[in-house]
């Protein structure tokens, strides 16, 4: 099960130009509904504005080298660490879900494009990715919604009250946990099960890639950028009025007893 | 004056939410994002923004005496032990404070679960949870014993 192509067994079924016209319209829905999301939200609009400001108030210039440097490190770091989570266990959780969900994503997309029937032999190796990056997904995703969460973990609400912010972390750990299924059920030849799966199963995925206006999907493409220019005004000295970062005291303490913390 | 949360900083991990006395940072139920929900109960403690892992909280004046343009940003640096305020009025003045973030070694304050439990009996005492030994006062604390109350003091009196 773990090492065959459930897609190309599907095209005995479905054509795989209609497999691969889906994964071009969920494409086509995540560019659109992004671009949508921008528009509307007016927050490409904020956001330079937002940076104007920065450059007008800043204390100094920063080269391009320095601001090479911050691009880098902000790929390193917020990017593929996801340095901004100071929650260890929200980023262990975060990571679990973004390599995963990538994994899943690069090896649906060969599966689907480069070995659509069993005429082309499917390498062992795109399948199991395929199972890993869910399960890498579902790991990270479950964690999060029953135990990290802070409408969860900090206000108490049950794990299965469901809000708007919900949308997209409900929609990616349905869309994969049903792929799961549909594709557990049709290895074990149930057709007719496999057939209800496989519906649940690209319905939650047409919500995940459809609900991007809705959803905070497009954090993947805002989150960079955002960081790259907190980062720049943290070193162009605007600091969003945040203070400057103190000098390492020598003393300090009230007159009734001595400083004990340096 | 209450706080309120820079909707783009902040990441929703749930700091003010759990630090705050008066139960009102709430997480918003649209982009899972921190908001303080009833401005008009804040105690205005600011432990939300010193919590603040992404300095995403800031302080509005009331309109009166700090219309817009102002700002009252903290940056707190645990490595460091500081806690520096900025203040900037409207019109342009600024003032810059560091403080210690406490005063006495990390970890040397115990909470309350490193204590005894306190006994049922302890609900009839007059004294508050571990004292006397809490204040350090050796022999307890003073009190004053029936004899030493005034003479024919009763109820009804």
């Amino acid at each position: 099960m773990f090492t065959s192509n459930h897609f190309a067994e599907l095209s005995a079924f479905i054509p795989p130009v209609v497999m691969q016209a889906y994964v071009v319209i969920m494409i086509l829905l995540v560019a659109g509904g992004t671009i949508y999301d921008v528009l509307h939200k007016r927050s490409a609009e904020y956001f330079f504005r937002a940076k104007e400001k920065s450059e007008k108030l800043a204390t100094k210039q920063l080269g391009s080298g320095k601001k090479a440097s911050l691009a880098i490190q902000t790929v390193v770091v917020e990017g593929l660490l996801s340095g901004e989570f100071c929650n260890p266990r929200r980023r262990i959780a975060h990571l679990l879900g973004m390599y995963g969900f990538v994994i899943y994503l690069v090896a649906t997309i060969v599966m689907v494009f480069a070995y659509p029937t069993p005429a082309a032999p499917t390498p062992a190796i795109w399948p199991v990715l395929w199972y890993i990056g869910a399960l890498m997904v579902c790991v990270g995703g479950y964690w999060f919604w029953f135990f990290i969460r802070v409408d969860v973990a900090s206000e108490g609400y049950s794990p299965f009250r469901l809000v708007r912010a919900d949308l997209f972390i409900v929609s990616l750990l349905a869309s994969v946990t049903l792929g799961l299924i549909w594709s557990f059920v049709q290895a074990t030849g149930s057709g007719a099960w496999a057939n209800v799966f496989l519906g649940l199963y690209l319905i939650a995925t047409t919500v995940l890639f459809g609900s991007i206006p809705w959803s905070k999907f497009s954090h993947m493409f805002f989150k960079p950028a955002a960081a790259f220019q907190k980062r720049v005004e943290k070193a162009n000295g605007f600091r969003r009025n945040l203070p400057a970062p103190a000098d390492s005291p020598e003393i300090y303490g009230s007159a009734r007893r001595q400083p004990q913390n340096y | 004056m209450p706080t309120f949360v820079y909707m783009t900083s902040c990441d929703g991990c749930g700091h003010c939410v759990d630090i705050c006395p008066s139960d009102i940072m709430h997480i918003d139920t649209t982009y899972r994002r921190a908001y303080n929900i009833e401005p008009n109960f804040c105690w205005e403690c600011y432990s939300c923004v010193k919590a603040c892992p992404q300095n995403a909280i800031d302080v509005r004046g009331y309109a009166e005496f700090a219309p817009m343009g102002h700002s009252v940003r903290v940056l707190r640096e645990e490595e460091k032990g500081t806690i520096s305020w900025r203040i900037k009025f409207r019109d342009g003045r600024e003032k810059n404070f560091v403080s210690p973030i406490r005063t006495t070694p990390w970890g040397s304050i115990k909470g309350p679960s490193d204590y005894e439990k306190p006994s049922p009996e302890a609900l009839n005492s007059q004294e508050l949870a571990h004292e006397p030994e809490i204040l350090n006062i050796e022999g307890g604390l003073p009190a004053l014993k029936r004899n030493q109350l005034k003479k024919g003091f009763r109820k009804g009196l």
